[in-house]
């Protein structure tokens, strides 16, 4: 399994689009990818599930990501994550 | 006349004709079905259906109002893809046995709750689009198409409320303004509307909309100001009104895209300040050419533990990749004096403004100072960064700073982690030490930036935080544009660049003065930008 922390820098939190484009991005990869925050945790290629956590600015989220592309899930997360949120 | 008021969302004056959408969404009851399994098709049928038309609607989108905007339509696509949505309606229907389109409204209330219990006002708005794409199904099961015609006549459309999708087909020739009595600010009806530049208010209440269909109506979108059947006075002063705005944001936006050259040809960088990451919606807009102020202090304030070299390098790097290439100015921690951060516990002083804050904090504390540097050189090679050093008063100041910068570098190149090479540093001109001295310090940086609210400050000796010597604090005082001129020469004669980054920037009657001077780069807010672009534009540098 592969771990990462990030914080929210964006002032609206993961709002809608970056959201939908985040699902997206984290359907492109076969591992199953969770995101946890505050003991509430959601299957990141479900849009609503994902919107329902309510991150915002400065909420720091972890990324659970478990199969056999983890490694590159990881990664192009990672940069999906500095570049919109 | 009656009068009414609600938030204005988008600027702007219009008056005409009343015409009223009613909400045309009437609940649906539980009809019994004898095969669930054809239901569930049937519900397939028009997700497939809902799914091509947001598919249309997003390339028209696209064309209307940008890619921002059309973006919404495909979040819509893919809430109707969403897995536990499906799984709740398919799941209605089976175990309920009921019709397909009152499995898809008990799923959209569901839904739709999710996000109004939050508590917080953008993702309550997103209940809306639950709703907009939820109607857009059952008005392809029920055969009554979404969207509506205000007909061929100009007139101010008002609703309850009005869903994305209804707002991003407004078609701005026959909507003249839009009234709601609901939505917020931060829906899609005001960022539509704001794009589109129809003048928009919402949440308006105190009377009710419906009882005025026909009537004339006046609507000013940035007081919010709503009047029915208006009298002349009022309407010759809004007539007014509207000129003077569109005529001064008609004369803004011919600068738009436009190099910033003065009368007589000598250019000038026109970068614009900012607090954070969150400003940059606003610099993108606002056609700024670089970012001349970027303060990094927003990080360090309002937290009790100092921020991460990680937290640090998300926030710059996200800056500097959005800038694409252009200059992007970072001032490391300035602290202490009006900016207090409770992590950084500094005992009480007796004069702050004096004390210990900004680069005394960072020579004292240089294991603080390290961390920041380590993200902007790391943020460095992701675009044009440059480290902007404030409060320096003297020559030992900078090559104590070059040194940690060395170490900092090296410790990279070490780890073999990558960032730009030559990154430009410059030191803020906000005392009155540096300004003298500047012959001095500008052989050993690459350029200057006048903080100018602390120059006229620690210059006339007023404090800028009492209220009580307002007027002795002359930001136009000669000895302030002295040491001002005295730091561009010095600048050039070392072949540096100089910049003004403070308040007095922005400060339109001293603008011919800063161009002769031979200031290089002027950084205000990004709402000025596009206004002091025009003024460069009337005057001489010589």
């Amino acid at each position: 399994m592969q771990e990462f922390q990030y914080t929210i820098q964006d002032e609206n939190g993961i709002h809608a689009r970056p959201a939908g484009l985040l699902v997206r991005k984290a359907q492109s990869y076969q591992s199953s990818a969770t995101m946890i925050h505050e003991g509430k945790s959601a299957d990141m290629k479900r849009l609503f599930a994902l919107l329902g956590l309510n991150i915002k600015q400065g909420n720091t989220v972890t990324v659970q990501l478990s199969g056999e592309d983890e490694e590159a899930a990881a990664q192009g997360l990672k940069e999906f994550f500095g570049e919109n949120l | 006349m009656t009068t009414t008021k609600g938030i204005g969302v988008s600027r702007g004056v219009a008056v005409g004709e009343l015409w009223f959408r009613a909400a045309k969404i009437t609940a649906i009851d539980p009809r019994a079905v004898a095969d669930p399994e054809a239901e569930v098709k049937r519900f397939q049928d028009a997700k497939a259906k809902a799914i091509a038309q947001l598919a249309i609607l997003y390339t028209q989108t696209e064309e209307k109002l940008g890619k921002e905007n059309s973006i919404l339509f495909q979040i819509h696509q893919m809430m109707l893809e969403d897995l536990d949505y499906n799984d709740s309606i398919v799941g209605i229907i089976r175990e309920d046995r009921v019709c397909a389109e009152y499995a898809v409204q008990e799923t959209a209330k569901k839904f739709a709750d999710l996000f109004e219990t939050m508590d917080d006002e953008y993702m309550r708005g997103r209940a809306a689009d639950v709703k907009d794409v939820s109607e857009r199904v059952v008005g392809i099961l029920t055969g009554n198409g979404s969207g509506f015609n205000t007909g061929e006549k100009p007139c101010v459309l008002a609703s309850d409320d009005l869903t994305p999708s209804e707002t991003a087909q407004i078609d701005p020739k026959t909507v003249l303004a839009i009234v709601t009595s609901g939505g917020s600010p931060t829906s899609h009806t005001a960022i539509f509307a704001r794009t589109m530049g129809i003048p928009a208010v919402v949440a308006v209440d105190g009377v009710s909309l419906q009882e005025y269909v026909g009537k004339t109506v006046a609507v000013d979108g940035s007081t919010g100001e709503i009047f029915i059947e208006p009298d002349a006075a009022v309407t010759k002063e809004l007539a007014r009104k509207e000129r003077e705005q569109r005529e001064l944001a008609e004369r803004l936006e011919r600068f738009r895209g436009k190099k910033t050259v003065t009368a007589d040809g000598r250019a000038v960088d026109l970068y614009a300040n900012i607090g954070g990451p969150q400003d940059m919606e606003a610099v993108l807009k606002s056609d700024a050419e670089g970012i001349g102020l970027f303060r990094s202090e927003f990080l360090f304030l309002k937290r009790s533990t100092l921020p991460t070299e990680e937290e640090q390098f998300q926030a710059y790097s996200s800056v500097v990749s959005k800038m694409n290439g252009k200059r992007v100015v970072i001032r490391t921690l300035d602290i202490g004096a009006d900016k207090q951060a409770e992590s950084f516990n500094l005992p009480k002083e007796e004069n702050p403004a004096m004390g210990m804050r900004a680069i005394r904090i960072c020579l004292t504390r240089p294991e603080i100072f390290k961390t920041q540097l380590r993200a902007l050189y790391r943020a460095s090679s992701f675009g044009n960064v440059a480290i902007l050093l404030p409060m320096i008063t003297s020559a030992e100041e900078i090559v104590q700073v070059k040194k940690i910068c060395a170490e900092v570098k090296e410790e990279l190149k070490r780890q073999e982690i990558s960032f730009h090479p030559d990154v430009e540093i410059g030191i803020m001109i906000e005392t009155p030490a540096a300004a003298v001295i500047s012959d001095d310090l500008a052989p050993l940086v690459d350029f200057f930036s006048v903080g100018t609210n602390d120059l006229t400050q620690y210059t006339l000796a007023v404090d800028r935080q009492n209220k009580t010597i307002a007027r002795f604090n002359n930001t136009h005082h000669k000895a302030v544009l002295r040491l001002l001129q005295t730091a561009a020469d010095n600048a050039h004669r070392a072949g540096i660049w100089i910049g003004i980054c403070g308040e007095l920037a922005a400060d339109e009657s001293l603008t011919e003065t800063f161009v002769k001077m031979g200031i290089d780069e002027l950084s205000v807010a990004p709402s000025s930008v596009l206004s002091l672009r025009a003024k460069i534009s009337e005057v001489c540098s010589v």
